[in-house]
């Protein structure tokens, strides 16, 4: 259970506590120092995470070609925001509040309880209530960041967002609720630290489904089915993307942790952070040598990939593997972004950035691989999570991919994509002196 | 007088312009272009699949002389933009029948 909801469940809860630190007892500090730990924790590492919303708009700015620039910016910053709007109105407590097996409770507007803190009480474990709330709501937009790499340059802005409203809304708070809100996945024993399948395999699902139903872009793939590259207009901003996705995803992982108030949860948030970076490194490394194999040339953007699904395919469990064990999931994460990327242009599903690859199939990979580490997890029950997850977001998925498609259409005409989404739904050229977008 | 063009690799430009304004040239326009000649193109990758590169990037230049310079600027042009290898490019001679300076109104010699 990854949110320890201090309330009615003290039994269950207890057990959970335990697990992430048995040492908890002899605890060095006071209660309200481990409070104030906890609650720093989580703040910082997840204003961490909310940089990684500056690491996808890069990225994706980086991949597009420019006169589709300004409006992947605008979506990024779009439904990071729309994000924040849903978690508050209804995705927290679907996720976390009363979860009963597969869904939390529909009451609207979250708000702050912090009345056992103020009158002096610190539970085990606990934590200032809307640092927890913040922490998690930043999760919300990574998950829908991973939509909109792979759908860019030929969706509409409104129904787009529209989506991402409703997917933030109920698709990930009430599959979230079945694991980390204590729901029935997380009864089973289904084991996934920070979100490999949680938000990275929920957002690839997404893409995916919306890949499809969406189709490719103009040009992309000919008739005779040879496919026409579309370089990115920008591959030092892409860099930096990844790289601030990178920076973020300590964050990502080291805070969910979840506690900061005892020595054993700084080492095991030391050894998440030495862990997260290490499979990011194997990523880089096996993407490069594998595209250097099969290409004659090592691809930049292969490489940026593999970053990504290096730090993907981590996060299922990046306390228990030991550093070198940390590269080897990372570097087969990198190895499998390079495979999959063909392998999606074969069946003409078109991701302008590689996110179904980088955070879908390496998110796969990454729950499989929690049981090469973790005693308590089964291949079984993994599977069992990421299938069940997995055929949940693709049906939900689907069926507002396609209602938004009969309805008020997702894809922008013809001519608007070739002049580019900048000029057709914004009005405007990312980088108007740099002479005609082509 | 003569207008002589030159499509040459971008490289070379500074080469060309110190070596023209060395024996006397003083004026010369210069344009990026895009063509293609025996050189053809090549492919690039990305993401995994190969694509063609069918226009090279190519700098044209062009100079208006009085006609007995023009052998001059032929060979300047020929010894300072040759690198042996394909692609080095073409110089093309062409008659040129008026030259006007816009800003005094001198015509033809006057104006080069």
């Amino acid at each position: 259970m990854r949110k320890l909801e201090l309330s009615k469940s003290i039994a269950a809860v207890s057990v959970a506590l335990l697990a992430f630190a048995p040492g908890i007892a002899n605890a060095a500090v006071e209660p309200e120092t481990a409070f104030i730990l906890n609650s720093f924790s989580f703040l910082i590492n997840g204003a961490l995470v909310m940089w990684m919303a500056a690491g996808f708009a890069m990225l994706e700015a980086g991949l597009v070609r420019k006169k589709n620039t300004a409006t992947i910016c605008l979506k990024n910053i779009a439904l990071y925001s729309i994000s924040g709007l849903t978690f508050y109105a209804i995705g927290y407590n679907l996720m976390y509040l009363d979860v009963t097996g597969f869904i939390g409770s529909f009451s609207p507007f979250w708000s702050a309880d912090d009345t056992a803190a103020l009158a002096g009480t610190f539970d085990e474990g606990s934590y200032a209530a809307s640092s927890d709330w913040f922490f998690q709501m930043v999760f919300v937009a990574t998950a829908a960041s991973i939509v909109s790499g792979a759908l860019a340059e030929r969706i509409k802005l409104w129904p787009f967002l529209a989506f991402v409203f409703l997917m933030t809304a109920i698709i990930y708070p009430i599959q979230g609720s079945w694991v980390w809100g204590g729901g029935w996945l997380s009864e089973m024993g289904f084991s996934d630290y920070a979100g490999s399948t949680l938000v990275h395999s929920v957002g690839g699902w997404a893409a995916l489904t919306g890949a499809i139903i969406l189709g490719a872009r103009k040009g992309k793939y000919s008739k005779d089915g040879r496919v026409s590259p579309i370089p990115g207009s920008n591959l030092p901003l892409a860099t930096l993307g990844t790289f601030i996705l990178w920076l973020g995803w300590f964050g990502f992982n080291g805070g969910s942790v979840l506690a900061m108030g005892t020595a054993e949860a700084v080492i095991e948030m030391a050894n998440v952070f030495a862990n997260t970076n290490m499979a990011a490194v194997g990523g880089v490394l096996s993407a490069m040598v594998l595209t250097q194999i099969l290409y004659k040339k090592v691809d930049l953007t292969m490489a940026l990939n593999g970053a990504i699904a290096g730090l993907v395919s981590i996060t299922a469990e990046p306390a228990d593997p030991t550093i070198g064990m940390a590269v080897l999931i990372g570097a087969v994460g990198g190895v499998l972004v390079v495979l999959a990327v063909p392998l999606l242009d074969k069946l003409k599903i078109d991701d302008v950035v590689g996110a179904i690859s980088a955070h879908l199939v390496a998110g796969i990979w990454g729950t499989l691989a929690v049981v090469l580490t973790d005693a308590d997890a089964t291949l079984l029950v993994q599977a069992t999570g990421i299938v069940s997850i997995g055929a949940f977001v693709i049906v939900t998925s689907t069926i507002l991919w396609l209602a938004l498609k009969y309805t008020v259409g997702i894809r922008v005409d013809e001519e608007d994509e070739v002049n580019g989404l900048d000029k057709a739904e914004l009005g405007l050229e990312a980088y108007p002196e740099f002479g005609p977008s082509s | 007088m003569k207008l002589i063009m030159a499509v040459i690799k971008p490289f070379k430009l500074d080469d060309v312009r110190d070596a023209l304004t060395s024996i006397g040239i003083d004026g010369l326009t210069a344009t990026e272009v895009k063509g293609f000649g025996r050189q053809k193109g090549h492919t690039e990758i990305y993401r995994g699949a190969e694509y063609a590169i069918s226009f090279l990037p190519k700098i044209k230049i062009e100079i208006a002389v009085k006609s007995d310079l023009a052998e001059q600027v032929v060979e300047t042009i020929m010894n300072t933009a040759k690198t042996g290898q394909i692609g080095d490019g073409k110089i093309f001679v062409y008659d040129l029948n008026n030259v006007i300076r816009i800003r005094t109104g001198e015509t033809d010699a006057d104006a080069l």
